[in-house]
């Protein structure tokens, strides 16, 4: 029994345990040795990968009286956000020490979401879910207002605050209501129950539309997308990094244990509130954020509509759709992560980067920087030789192989009404006059500078040989069911 | 007359009801908004306790607990903010907090 806890749980264990000594430590440790936190974090994560990695992909390894399990699903999910989480860390270390933020709070905080997004991506029973997601938001509602005497931070915690609240308890009257119905809280009877007995198609509809509110909330697809633009622009910009890029692993975990593993019976009904929902989210995104201003709103309604990519290829219901959507899930947090840290790195200098008019004539100041973001947006446009070409394109394809053509023809829409305000971008940095004279600092930390040059680098080298991720990919989808 | 199961779900959905108008109507206090959430959670557990007793399943019982303590620390969180922004606004009227529009 113990064993098998400890060969299944033992990454998550590693995790709690290093959250907890993280936030001890930090109160011995002043602000300018957060780098032996930074350290123990990075480290902790390491580990943690490492035993995450050792798990077989093609079982399924129960543990905790089958609440919690560990399958294709959770090693793919799980990977990419230890990873996604220690580049948040890279970035953001300067940042935050500079704004006095660096503290045990902040890395405790981090690995508890992390632990959070864990318990979702390997949750096996709703309470195991419901758990996870509280795990998740607390600490990312903390998180938002960690930086507590900026006006907007807070106020961003609260509108977070206030709606993440209102999702989780859509969410939980859904979970009843499953519960009423079937009897049990375990997804895979559940799925059972639904399948044998015969249940008023009314009431079944019922559940399923709260369960798919709640988790479009946590996604931030439209038409519950609110939250995300005050939520990008109120929070500093690490920690508005950190919540758009890796907790969306767990909301698409979380999808597809609620939908395809327990709902599965249903796949008609949610099918088709998924289409709608990735259509709304795409078109909703893409023509709002033509209208922005604020760099960091931009970048939220471009969330958006990424997500209504992965919604549709989600919505297929077929193995292609599927991993389509894992492949689009790992792009998109690289693309977040890369478009992050510029920001972080042109704020380390100049300071905080809030307008785009603030990237006016980068490339007379520094061309290197120009050249990484022009890279970083022609790949969020999703024009080729980057990466983010080929994750669109293969939700298209999936798309059209489904036999849905309006929806793929949508998709192609939305995608070229994007590529207009990310060439915007460009222009801004490439051909419009420096508008103020710049105090550029030369203070640069070369570790920030390499990590996104690596970054970059990747949307290349993985837009050009996509098999490889795509095969895992495939690979951990279809092994799903 | 005997209460049934339904007696239950109708309370529970008219409490839930209530708190999504709560937090959708409400343009004054923010504590207000944190009382509709707790009311929320309450309507779940309504929920939970009812479907428990009549299948004769303890698990939802159970679940009903987490979510009691899960609330406690929401509603902690959610104050600590709601003091954040008094602090900072000197107010915490819902309409105040307007700063985040473009």
């Amino acid at each position: 029994m113990l064993t098998n806890i400890l060969t299944v749980a033992l990454p998550e264990i590693i995790i709690l345990i290093s959250a907890m000594s993280v936030l001890l430590l930090g109160v011995f440790f002043k602000n300018k040795n957060a780098s032996s936190l930074f350290g123990i974090t990075q480290l902790a994560l390491l580990i943690a990968a490492y035993f995450t990695s050792q798990l077989p992909i093609e079982s399924k390894l129960l543990a905790f009286n089958d609440m919690f399990v560990a399958d294709s699903l959770s090693l793919y999910l799980k990977l990419l956000s230890y990873f996604g989480l220690s580049l948040v860390l890279i970035y953001s270390r300067d940042y935050l020490l500079k704004k006095n933020l660096l503290n045990g709070e902040f890395f405790s905080l981090v690995l508890f979401a992390l632990l959070g997004i864990n318990l979702i991506i390997s949750s096996y029973h709703l309470l195991t879910l419901y758990m996870g997601i509280e795990l998740l938001s607390l600490s990312l509602y903390t998180l938002v207002a960690i930086d507590r005497k900026r006006k907007e931070a807070t106020e961003a915690a609260m509108k977070y605050f206030i709606l993440g609240a209102v999702a989780s308890g859509f969410l939980l009257y859904g979970f009843s209501m499953l519960y009423g119905i079937t009897g049990s809280l375990y997804l895979s009877k559940i799925s059972e129950q639904i399948g044998v007995t015969e249940i008023n198609p009314m009431i079944l509809s019922f559940a399923l539309v709260f369960v798919t509110v709640g988790i479009a909330f946590k996604f931030g697809a439209a038409p519950f997308q609110l939250w995300v633009p005050d939520v990008y622009q109120g929070s500093s910009t690490p920690i508005t990094m950190f919540i758009g890029s890796v907790p969306k692993f767990a909301s698409v975990a979380m999808l597809i244990r609620l939908l395809y593993q327990t709902l599965d019976h249903l796949v008609m009904d949610w099918q088709l509130m998924l289409l709608v929902m990735a259509i709304t989210s795409m078109l909703l995104g893409n023509i709002t954020a033509i209208a922005q201003t604020k760099i960091k709103r931009l970048l939220a309604y471009s969330t958006i509509s990424h997500v209504g990519f992965m919604l549709l290829g989600l919505a297929t219901g077929t193995i292609t759709g599927i991993s389509a959507a894992l492949f689009y899930i790992a792009t998109y947090v690289l693309m977040t992560l890369a478009s992050f840290g510029l920001i972080i790195r042109l704020s380390n200098q100049r300071g905080d980067i809030d307008k785009i008019s603030d990237l006016s004539g980068l490339v007379k100041d520094q061309p290197w920087v120009a050249f990484l973001l022009l890279i970083i947006f022609l790949s969020l446009a999703g024009i080729p030789p980057t990466i983010g070409f080929y994750a669109k394109f293969s939700i298209i394809q999936a798309t059209l192989q489904f036999g849905w053509i309006w929806p793929a023809v949508i998709a192609v829409i939305s995608a070229l009404i994007g590529i207009y305000y990310y060439l915007r971008m460009i222009k801004i940095a490439y051909f419009d006059d420096t508008i103020k004279a710049t105090k550029t600092s030369k203070s640069v930390n070369n570790e920030l500078n390499l990590t996104l040059t690596m970054n970059v680098l990747a949307l290349i080298v993985l837009g050009l040989f996509p098999s490889t991720l795509m095969d895992i990919a495939t690979l951990t989808s279809a092994l799903i069911f | 007359m005997p209460v049934t199961l339904s007696h239950y779900l109708f309370l529970a959905g008219i409490l839930f009801a209530i708190s999504i108008l709560g937090i959708f109507l409400n343009r004054k206090n923010i504590i207000l908004i944190l009382m509709a959430i707790e009311l929320m959670l309450l309507a779940v557990n309504i929920n939970f306790i009812a479907f428990s007793y009549y299948l004769g399943d303890l698990a939802g019982q159970i679940f009903v607990f987490f979510i009691l303590t899960v609330a406690a620390a929401e509603s902690a969180i959610g104050l600590a903010i709601i003091i954040l922004i008094f602090r900072n606004y000197k107010s915490i009227n819902v309409a105040d907090l307007n700063r985040l529009k473009q």
